[in-house]
């Protein structure tokens, strides 16, 4: 159904993503901007080449790229990087479902 | 969903409201109260504004989505452009439509997207490794999304 190169892409990003580390690691770099190791570490519970390490399978993904300042390295995330997974037929019914109850609710509170 | 052409997909969502159309139509039309249930905007009913829906931006999308009234039938129907290709990565362009229709008890109230290109909702198939585990995080997307 998809041409093999797009599959493996998602693929690649499934497997990167199914990691709860690794995905922490990537929404904390999507909430907060660029990162350096460091700060990444502080708050990831596990060691700093463990964080490198993730970082790094996160880089091969597409989903952050790095920059380096001397021996500082600095992490950020990549805008497409999780362009293949949107499903935005997906999103949007799980989207409207959810509108249309608020939509009800504010209908009953204009009652009052 | 359905389909409504060749190569393109609609998503809608239908239901009966126990509220006479007036109000539903000031729901769908006032901006104050537009922002209570949909989302920050600057819409006004008159054909050819545009206008922005607004929530907080996302890997890949701006959070703002861009929009034109097309059709105003007071009481009875209303469409909009959702998206005009600039705001995300995929490139998304879709029309929203409202219909309105009093029924015994209420009003029917039919909301339908269209436009969705196969690439829109190609991502999942053929990826049958692992989606599942990202489909809480899909939710919690969905919730502040376009």
């Amino acid at each position: 159904m998809n041409k093999p190169m797009r599959a493996s892409a998602e693929t690649l990003l499934f497997k990167t993503l199914a990691d709860p580390t690794r995905r922490a690691l990537f929404e904390r770099l999507s909430r907060e901007g660029e990162l350096t190791v460091g700060a990444l570490t502080r708050r990831a519970g596990v060691s700093q080449p463990a964080v490198s390490q993730h970082l790094e399978a996160l880089r091969q993904a597409g989903l952050v790229r790095n920059r380096r300042e001397g021996r500082t390295a600095h992490y950020r995330v990549t805008p497409r990087g999780l362009a293949p997974l949107t499903n935005w037929l997906a999103l949007y019914s799980v989207f409207w479902r959810q509108r249309f109850d608020q939509l009800e609710k504010l209908l009953k509170e204009m009652d009052q | 969903m359905t389909d409504t052409g060749a190569s393109t997909q609609s998503i809608v969502e239908e239901r009966l409201m126990p509220h006479p159309p007036e109000k539903v139509w000031r729901a769908l039309t006032q901006p104050a109260l537009i922002a209570q249930w949909l989302m920050q905007n600057d819409f006004k009913p008159e054909v050819g504004h545009r206008f922005t829906f607004r929530a907080k931006p996302q890997p890949g999308w701006t959070g703002v989505t861009n929009c034109e009234v097309k059709i105003v039938e007071p009481l009875r129907r209303l469409v909009y452009t959702w998206g005009d290709g600039t705001e995300s990565d995929s490139g998304l362009q879709t029309v929203v439509t409202w219909t309105l229709a009093p029924e015994a008890g209420g009003t029917r109230v039919r909301m339908e997207q269209s436009g969705f290109r196969p690439q829109d909702e190609a991502a999942y198939r053929g990826a049958s490794y692992g989606w599942r585990r990202l489909v809480a995080e899909l939710q919690r997307v969905a919730a502040e999304l376009p």
